[in-house]
């Protein structure tokens, strides 16, 4: 087994029998128990990850050039708050999508993915100018439990009244120690992000897990969650030959606000894009599964990049990209399967699941 | 009298004179993780020992199923078109797949026995 990253609750996950297998570059737990006993306990109760493998740093000075790597600006971001944003290359592919979060008037942490920190963080170097970037991801841990008993199980669980809005976070003490507590998460559950201390890691994964209505929940329920929200996921629908148009990821672009690869969309946003992300789900209980064709009508080709059943909808749940001439109203989707069976589906609006707790 | 025999690609086949029932072993079930979805055989079809029968899929992946013996198939476990989560919490007993009528019942001798199966798995892991 090649050298993977393990996180600091790893042989917690190891001694609750978990399933584990490499991801991004770490060993990370893919079920407990069963991945849809877990995606149901986040859907209906409660469910507990451990995210620790995914990238944090810290940026402390002036925010003019730093802000021009991320597609949105930071000087209007208010303390307490965090945001969606991308880092673009040259050509306007997508480098990462992040949450930034305005700790101070000049401080920011960025949080990305587990798999392109290491990059985003020699790309965000050059933006540095005279402040100063940090990589804290080896000091620091995320739980984050989502669900739509989550704000009742944390109220408890740190004694306080929890009442923070969407994209906004606070720290709060846990025996002596400080937490970064933001609701955000995956999900499309009522659901908190927790950033710790990783000496603290297990204590508080210990003591959520008491909870009888928390289930633990590896990254295979977190995969079909997310999905199920129509979220896109880095290595998936995003990478660097695929730009936020094609991606529908608009509202993560702030035209008024200067970043790298601004030219090369508003050429794009000129000239049409040339291939759009897109969404269905299958006429019966077969998932789509990534890199498989797919066509519509009989000219538009394209491949599915995340697959999955859906245990909310009982059906096949997609999303893929699909070229020019695109999917017109009406049309039907077909799926060729591994062994080019033909899988049909039909498009559709994202969210998939509508009955999350996400705004509780 | 019946008696229950195991391939190396974990099926089992319960023999009931010239009839035998299979399906997936706990083993296969475990391995799977949460079925989804199984595209039953077509009843009347002749199949070979080790012919594919048919497809299982799971949340992470998909599993091909192969017919421990040959013959042809005269039932197949409607149940499991609704409730595929059968192969998971009953694969050897409410999770069966499919009966076959037993085309040469020497084959058997190519199969394992329970405590071969046993063995053959402890040497997987």
């Amino acid at each position: 087994m090649k050298n993977l990253k393990k996180t600091p609750l790893h042989k917690n996950h190891v001694k609750s029998g978990a399933k584990m297998s490499a991801f991004g570059g770490w060993d990370m737990p893919i079920y407990y128990s069963s991945i849809i006993a877990e995606h149901d306990s986040c859907r209906n109760s409660a469910a507990v990850f451990d995210i620790s493998h995914m990238g944090e740093f810290l940026y402390e000075g002036p925010l003019n050039k730093f802000e021009k790597a991320f597609t949105r600006p930071l000087k209007d971001l208010a303390t307490g708050k965090s945001r969606y944003s991308l880092i673009l290359n040259d050509s306007g592919g997508i480098v990462d999508d992040l949450i930034l979060f305005k700790l101070k008037e000049n401080k920011v942490m960025v949080v990305t993915n587990a798999s392109t920190a290491e990059k985003d963080f020699s790309v965000l170097e050059k933006s540095s100018g005279e402040g100063i970037l940090r990589d804290i991801s080896g000091s620091t841990a995320k739980i984050d439990i989502q669900g739509p008993k989550s704000r009742k199980i944390l109220s408890d669980f740190l004694n306080e009244n929890i009442s923070l809005k969407y994209f906004n976070f606070s720290h709060f003490n846990y025996e002596g120690k400080k937490i970064l507590l933001s609701r955000t998460g995956y999900t499309g559950e009522l659901g908190y992000e927790l950033f710790l201390p990783p000496e603290y890691a297990e204590r508080v994964w210990d003591k959520l897990n008491s909870f009888d209505e928390v289930k633990l929940a590896g990254l295979g329920a977190r995969d079909i969650l997310r999905l199920e929200m129509g979220y896109s996921l880095y290595g998936h629908e995003l990478d660097e030959d695929t730009t936020p148009l094609e991606a529908k990821l608009n509202f993560a672009v702030n035209f008024k606000h200067d970043f790298t690869g601004k030219s090369a969309l508003l050429r794009e946003k000129k000239n049409g894009i040339s291939k759009k992300k897109i969404a269905f789900k299958t006429k019966t209980r077969r998932s789509p599964r990534t890199g498989w064709k797919l066509s519509s009508g009989s000219k538009a080709t394209g491949r599915v990049t995340s697959g999955s059943y859906s245990p909310s909808l009982g059906c096949g749940i997609g999303m893929g990209y699909i070229k020019k001439p695109f999917v017109l109203p009406g049309e039907n989707i077909i799926i060729k399967d591994s062994r080019d069976r033909n899988i049909e589906a039909v498009q559709t609006e994202l969210p998939f699941y509508r009955d999350g707790s996400l705004r509780d | 009298m019946s008696e229950i025999l195991f391939t190396k690609s974990h099926e089992w086949i319960k023999i009931e004179g010239a009839t035998g029932t299979f399906g997936i072993t706990d083993y296969a079930a475990g391995q799977l993780g949460d079925v989804t979805y199984i595209e039953l055989p077509q009843t009347d079809t002749p199949v070979s020992k080790g012919d594919f029968v048919c497809e299982i899929e799971s949340v992470k992946a998909a599993s091909d199923i192969f017919s421990p013996l040959s013959g042809e198939i005269s039932k197949v476990n409607e149940d499991l078109t609704a409730s595929p989560e059968l192969l998971n919490s009953s694969p050897q007993d409410k999770g069966w797949i499919a009966r076959i009528k037993i085309a040469d019942i020497s084959e058997t001798g190519n199969l394992l026995t329970e405590e071969q199966y046993d063995d053959y798995k402890n040497s997987l892991t």
